[in-house]
C-alpha cells in the first residue's frame, strides 16, 4: 500500500490507471481538467497503455466511450456541469446500449450565471437516464468507488454505466492522504472485462438497432431490472472490497449515530463530514441526533431509507441542488419512499451549499434546530439569512 | 469476354427495407463488396437506420452499431480506439451517414475525426435532403430544389441557398484520401473503395445517392439519372490522395444540366433562366476542378 497526498481529481485518475482502462476520451472543463491531464501523463509515460482520444466536445467524448465499449473495451471519461448537460443525449445512449462506462463527474453549478462551485444540479438532471450514481465524501472514497464502479458496471447481471460524483473544489482540488493500493490487489478485485453483447469483428450483428412497441418495452424493462439488482450486487462487491483492501464506505446509505436518534439529517457528498462533527457536538449537548449519508442515489435505496425511518421521528433531507417548483430531488425521493413505510417520520427539505456556498457547522446546527421545530412543509434554502432568521456564525 | 471486376461477395442481404431504386442501398452494397466482411459500420439516425431492418434482424453481413445523428465521427473514433487497444487487426471501421447528419448537425464530429487523424472511412451518402424524415432541406440540398421546407408556392421558389461544398470542407482537413463516388459507375466506385481500404488515416467519400420519392422521379431511372449527374458535370468523379487531385471520369463534352433537371419533379418549377445560371456555375466549377488537377 502506498499512501499519496492527492486531490480528488487525481484519485479519479489513479483509479482509472489501476482499473487498466483501455480507452479514455474527454474534453476539458473546469474543474474536471486535472483528472484528464493526469491520465494524459499516465498514457504518455507508458504507465497506462490506453488509447486517449482527445475530442472536440463532451458529446463526442461519451460517444467515443459508447462505441469503444461496443467493441468490448473498458472505457473512462470525466466531465462536469455544462459538459454533462451537453452529453445528455449520449448519457441515455450509454445505458440503452448497456455500455459499462465509468464516468467521473466533478459536481459544479449550472449556468447562468456562471459559477464553478460545488452543486449537484448537474448530475441530478441526469438521474433518470439509467446510470448508477454515487456521491462521495472523501478522496479515498473517490478512488475506492471508481474501482467498485467498474465491478458493478461490468457485472453480467448489471451491465450499466456508473457516475462517480465528487464535489467541485472541496474534493477535486483539495489534497488528502489516500491509500493507493498495489496493482496486484486491484487486479485480484477487478479482472479484465468479461465482454458480452458486444460486436465481434467478422460477425454480423447490430448493436443499438431500432424497434417498434413490440420490443421497446422489453428493452427498457431489462434496464429497470438491472437497476433493481444493483443493491444486492453492490453488497457482495463491497464485501469483497473490504476483504481485499480493508475499507468500507457503508453501502448505499451510510448511517452515523442513528440507532436511538429522534432526529436524523441526510446529506450527500462533502457536507457529510461537517455534519458528522455537528452531530458529535449536539450529542455532547444531550440531543438524540444522527446522520445518514446518501451515497447511492441511483438506484434509489428506498429499502434502506424505510429501515432507517423505523425509529426516527424527524428526518431532514439536505439537497445540494434544487427543483424549481418542487422539493429538492433527494427530499422528493425520500418522501416517496417513506409513503409506503408503516412508520413515517416528518420530512423536512433543505437546500444548502448550491453554487459552492460553504455549508458551515453553524448552518448544519440551524438545520437540526429547524428540523426539531419545523412542520416539514416548505423547502428551506438554508444558505440564506432570511431563511435562518438570524445571523449564523461558524 | 469482359472480366467481371465487381466482387461477387454480397454483404448486404435481400429483405432490407429500402425504397425501390434507392441510391443509398446500392451504395452500401457496393461499399461492402469493396471492403469485405472484416468491417464494422457505424450508422447514425438516417435512412439506413430503417433500411438495416428492425430488431432482431439485420440486413448487413457485417457488424453495425447505431449512434445519434450528429455523432458518427466520434463513433468511428471510438471503434478505432477500441480496435487498437484490443489488438484487432485488419478491421475496416466505417461511418455511413446521410447528408444532414454530415453537412449539418454532424459537421463538428466529422471535423474532429478528420483532425485527430482517425484511421477510418467516413461515407456521406448524399440524397440532398433529410429524406428519412420526409424531404426537408439540408445544407447539401442544391439551390432551386423543392423540399417540404423550401416549398414552391406563394413566395417560395425552392431552396435559395447553394449546396454546401463538403469535399472542400473535408479537404481543408488534409485527409489521407477523399473521393466522390456514384453507384451509377460501379467500377470507378469499387476501384476507389479498394484503394481507400489500403490507406491508413482518415478517408472520406462523398457519394451522390439518388432518391426517387425525394427527388420525384420514377424509380427505374436511378442509374441513368446518376450517370447524367456526373456526365453533366454536376457531380464530377474525382479523388484527392495526399493532396493530389485526379479526375477519374472525363467523358468529353459535358451534357446539358437541363437534361438532368427536367427528369426530376423537385426541379419542375425552374425556368430556362434559372437553369442557364446553374449551367454557367457548373461550367465554372468543372473548369476549376480541371485547374486543380493540373496544378497538383
Amino acid at each position: 500500500m502506498t499512501q499519496k497526498v492527492i486531490s480528488g481529481s487525481y484519485a479519479q485518475s489513479y483509479a482509472a490507471l489501476l482499473a487498466r482502462v483501455q480507452v479514455v476520451s474527454a474534453y476539458p472543463i473546469t474543474p474536471q481538467t486535472s483528472i484528464v491531464e493526469k491520465l494524459a501523463d499516465f498514457v504518455a509515460s507508458g504507465a497506462l497503455p490506453a488509447q486517449f482520444i482527445k475530442v472536440e466536445s463532451e458529446h463526442s467524448a461519451l460517444q467515443v466511450c459508447v462505441s469503444a465499449a461496443g467493441l468490448g473495451a473498458r472505457t473512462y471519461t470525466a466531465t462536469s456541469s455544462q459538459g454533462l448537460l451537453l452529453m445528455h443525449e449520449l448519457v441515455h445512449w450509454a445505458s440503452g446500449m448497456r455500455a459499462p462506462i465509468v464516468m467521473g463527474v466533478v459536481n459544479r453549478a449550472v449556468a447562468p450565471p456562471w459559477d464553478i462551485g460545488a452543486d449537484h444540479t448537474d448530475t441530478m438532471s441526469q438521474r433518470d437516464t439509467g446510470w448508477i450514481q454515487f456521491y462521495v465524501e472523501s478522496n479515498q472514497e473517490v478512488l475506492d468507488t471508481v474501482l467498485q464502479a467498474y465491478r458493478l458496471a461490468e457485472d453480467p447481471e448489471i451491465r450499466l454505466p456508473v457516475m462517480v460524483n465528487e464535489d467541485a473544489f472541496y474534493l477535486s482540488h483539495t489534497v488528502e492522504p489516500v491509500d493507493v493500493p498495489p496493482q496486484d490487489q486491484v487486479d485480484a478485485f477487478l479482472p479484465p472485462r468479461d465482454a458480452r453483447a458486444v460486436l465481434v469483428p467478422g460477425v454480423a450483428a447490430r448493436l443499438g438497432s431500432f424497434t417498434g412497441p413490440d420490443h421497446y418495452v422489453e428493452f427498457r424493462k431489462e434496464v429497470s431490472n438491472a437497476m433493481r439488482r444493483v443493491p444486492e450486487r453492490l453488497r457482495v462487491i463491497e464485501e469483497e472490497f473490504l476483504d481485499i483492501f480493508g475499507r468500507s464506505h457503508g453501502g448505499p446509505l451510510a448511517t452515523y449515530r442513528t440507532d436511538d436518534a429522534d432526529e436524523v439529517l441526510m446529506t450527500m457528498g462533502t457536507m457529510t463530514t461537517t455534519a458528522r462533527t455537528v452531530v458529535d457536538e449536539l450529542r455532547a449537548e444531550g440531543r438524540k441526533v444522527g446522520l445518514a449519508k446518501l451515497r447511492l442515489f441511483r438506484p434509489f435505496p428506498a429499502e434502506e431509507i424505510r429501515s432507517l425511518a423505523g425509529g426516527v421521528d424527524r428526518l431532514g433531507v439536505v439537497d445540494r441542488s434544487y427543483c424549481f417548483g418542487a422539493m429538492g430531488p433527494a427530499a422528493t425521493e425520500v418522501s416517496a419512499a417513506l409513503y409506503a413505510s408503516p412508520h413515517r417520520p416528518l420530512v423536512s427539505s433543505f437546500v444548502a451549499g448550491i453554487g459552492g456556498r460553504d455549508v458551515t457547522p453553524g448552518k448544519v446546527r440551524w438545520m437540526f434546530d429547524a428540523l426539531a421545530a419545523g412542520e416539514g412543509a416548505e423547502t428551506s434554502w438554508a444558505d440564506l439569512e432570511e431563511t435562518r432568521g438570524l445571523p449564523v456564525h461558524g | 469476354m469482359a472480366k467481371l471486376t465487381i466482387p461477387a461477395q454480397e454483404l448486404m442481404h435481400p429483405g432490407h427495407s429500402a425504397c425501390p431504386g434507392c441510391g443509398p442501398a446500392l451504395t452500401m452494397r457496393l461499399l461492402l463488396k469493396g471492403l469485405g466482411s472484416r468491417t464494422i459500420v457505424s450508422v447514425p439516425a438516417c435512412c439506413w437506420t430503417v433500411i438495416g431492418t428492425p430488431y432482431p434482424t439485420t440486413a448487413l453481413g457485417v457488424g453495425m452499431i447505431d449512434c445519434p445523428i450528429e455523432a458518427t465521427g466520434a463513433s468511428i473514433s471510438g471503434l478505432r480506439a477500441a480496435a487498437d487497444a484490443m489488438g484487432f487487426k485488419d478491421l475496416n471501421v466505417v461511418g455511413f451517414a446521410g447528408d444532414g447528419g454530415t453537412a449539418d448537425i454532424g459537421l463538428q464530429s466529422l471535423s474532429g475525426m478528420l483532425e485527430r487523424r482517425t484511421n477510418a472511412i467516413y461515407v456521406m451518402y448524399d440524397n440532398e435532403a433529410y429524406m428519412n424524415t420526409g424531404v426537408q432541406r439540408s445544407g447539401a440540398t442544391p439551390a432551386g430544389a423543392w423540399t417540404t421546407t423550401t416549398p414552391v408556392s406563394g413566395s417560395g421558389h425552392g431552396k435559395t441557398e447553394a449546396k454546401k461544398d463538403m469535399m472542400g470542407i473535408v479537404l481543408a482537413h488534409h485527409p489521407a484520401y477523399a473521393a466522390t463516388i456514384n453507384p451509377s459507375f460501379p467500377e470507378d466506385f469499387l476501384r476507389k473503395v479498394e484503394k481507400a481500404r489500403t490507406i491508413d488515416g482518415p478517408r472520406f467519400f462523398h457519394a451522390l445517392t439518388a432518391c426517387p420519392p425525394g427527388w420525384k422521379y420514377s424509380s427505374e431511372k436511378t442509374i441513368a439519372l446518376g450517370r447524367l449527374a456526373t456526365d453533366s458535370g454536376l457531380f464530377p468523379l474525382y479523388e484527392v490522395e495526399a493532396g493530389k487531385y485526379h479526375i477519374t471520369r472525363k467523358g468529353g463534352a459535358l451534357k446539358p444540366v437541363a437534361d438532368y433537371f427536367h427528369q426530376q419533379g423537385r426541379f419542375a418549377h425552374l425556368t430556362d433562366h434559372d437553369i442557364g445560371l446553374i449551367q454557367q456555375q457548373v461550367q465554372n466549377d468543372w473548369e476549376r476542378l480541371q485547374v486543380l488537377e493540373k496544378a497538383s
